[in-house]
């Protein structure tokens, strides 16, 4: 009983977390508590092959194959809040709470009358007792879920199964398909260039340098440009010397000519209502939209990538950054898809 | 041992279950909570086999736990195909015979 009173809120606290937790992995690891706990109080109550069973199949198989699922559905899923049914929710709420109360109060006047006990039954051992029942009383049951079973694998196997249409391309069509897009589009025929190979700690979100000193659009991940982490060569040059330098020391955009001291934002010319960053990369008063010149992005503050984005330009609201032609982060893609 | 607190703790878990299925959109959290249904329905199947002192309930919660699983494979399979051609595991938006 001590067990019980344990491991009782317990289970009810991650029950109510998955109605609220909105990423569908933390509802897979707070069931996978709850099944646990379940298997504990099977074990108090003179049950330990179902014990055993609990968590090698419900923790073992079934929440493994829920995580395989969320994984290949995309681990970023969550729920949307906005309810489809207006007032849908609180609805449901209310049901359920009457539904309790109408379960709690029927079961609560039922009188069991006295707890046999299974020491009787489970004589012996509690696996050979069940199975005993199970292959003489049951034995019709038992035969008819091999077949459920079987159905099941078979059902599985021809619902995931894919049929390929066309065949799968070879080394060979891969190359062909490659001159092909450079004689019809001009697509560049070779590989995409590296990354900079200058970056001080991660070079894969440095892009590469063209000879003319401009960044090579693709050099960095699509992914990280997404997302708005693209560091840009000069920033990450200003980087280097001025934690040469010191950190404190105030740096220009050339290089160790120090800056001219800084009062105040620095009006950026390059678009109305953008400013440039200041020297230790912190907000300039007024202006908190982060802008990120390679990937065409801008953050406002509150959005995903925002805290993780270096800025090169600030604007004083989204609608200047939308205004000099950069993107909403985040806009691309919806809550459900995945990157690739 | 008392039978009550046992069979609270299963009807609990069991509206907590149905509620999950009424309010989430995700259709694998909503299997999940599928789930709790029936491993709550399990708990009440065990105290009442303790209860009474015979193994019944024990082999009819295997069952449950069977049956469960061919459920899961099966279901999850649907899933999976409604993800590859919708690109979405939201039920919401599953809504073609509304238009």
């Amino acid at each position: 009983m001590i067990a019980f009173w344990i491991l009782a809120p317990v289970m009810v606290v991650c029950a109510l977390g998955i109605l609220v937790v909105r990423k569908a992995v933390h509802c897979a690891l707070l069931l996978a508590v709850v099944m646990i706990s379940l298997a504990v109080l099977y074990a108090v109550q003179d049950a330990p092959f179902l014990f055993a069973v609990q968590i090698i199949v419900y923790t073992g198989a079934i929440l493994m194959l829920f995580l395989f699922v969320l994984m290949l559905v995309g681990v970023d899923a969550s729920d949307s809040l906005v309810e489809t049914i207006r007032g849908q929710r609180a609805v449901a709420a209310a049901m359920g709470l009457a539904f309790l109360v109408l379960l709690t109060l029927g079961v609560a006047q039922v009188s069991v009358g006295v707890d046999q006990g299974l020491e009787q039954a489970n004589e012996g051992g509690n696996v050979p007792a069940i199975a005993r029942v199970l292959f003489t009383r049951y034995v019709l049951a038992f035969e008819v879920t091999s077949a459920l079973l079987i159905t099941a694998a078979l059902g599985a196997m021809v619902l995931a199964h894919r049929e390929r249409l066309t065949p799968k391309p070879n080394q060979a069509d891969w190359a062909a398909q490659r001159m092909r897009d450079f004689a019809e589009r001009g697509t560049h025929l070779g590989p995409l260039p590296p990354p900079g190979t200058f970056a001080r700690h991660n070079a894969v979100d440095t892009p590469a340098l063209l000879p003319d000193g401009s960044t090579a659009p693709g050099s960095v991940p699509r992914a990280l440009a997404a997302r708005g982490t693209v560091r840009t060569a000069p920033a990450h040059e200003i980087d280097v010397i001025s934690h040469e330098i010191g950190a404190d020391a105030p740096v220009g955009p050339m290089g160790g000519l120090p800056a001219p001291p800084a009062e105040g934002p620095v009006q950026s010319d390059e678009w109305p209502g953008s400013v440039r960053p200041l020297p230790d990369g912190s907000e300039p008063e007024g202006h908190p939209v982060k802008g990120n010149k390679v990937s065409g992005l801008f953050h406002e503050p509150g959005g995903r990538w925002y805290a993780q984005t270096r800025a090169e330009v600030w604007f004083d609201s989204a609608d200047s950054a939308e205004a000099a032609g950069f993107t909403r982060a985040g806009s691309r893609s919806g809550t459900t898809t995945k990157e690739d | 041992m008392d039978t009550t607190p046992f069979i609270v703790l299963s009807a609990i878990l069991f509206s907590i279950g149905a509620v999950g299925v009424l309010v989430r959109r995700n259709a694998i959290v909503i299997f999940m909570c599928v789930e709790l249904m029936l491993n709550a329905g399990n708990l009440a199947l065990i105290t009442f086999a303790r209860a009474n002192g015979d193994l019944d309930g024990q082999i009819a919660a295997f069952f449950v736990m069977v049956v469960a699983a061919a459920e899961v494979v099966v279901g999850l399979a649907i899933i999976m195909t409604i993800f590859r051609t919708r690109r979405s595991a939201s039920v919401d938006d599953a809504s073609l015979l509304k238009y």
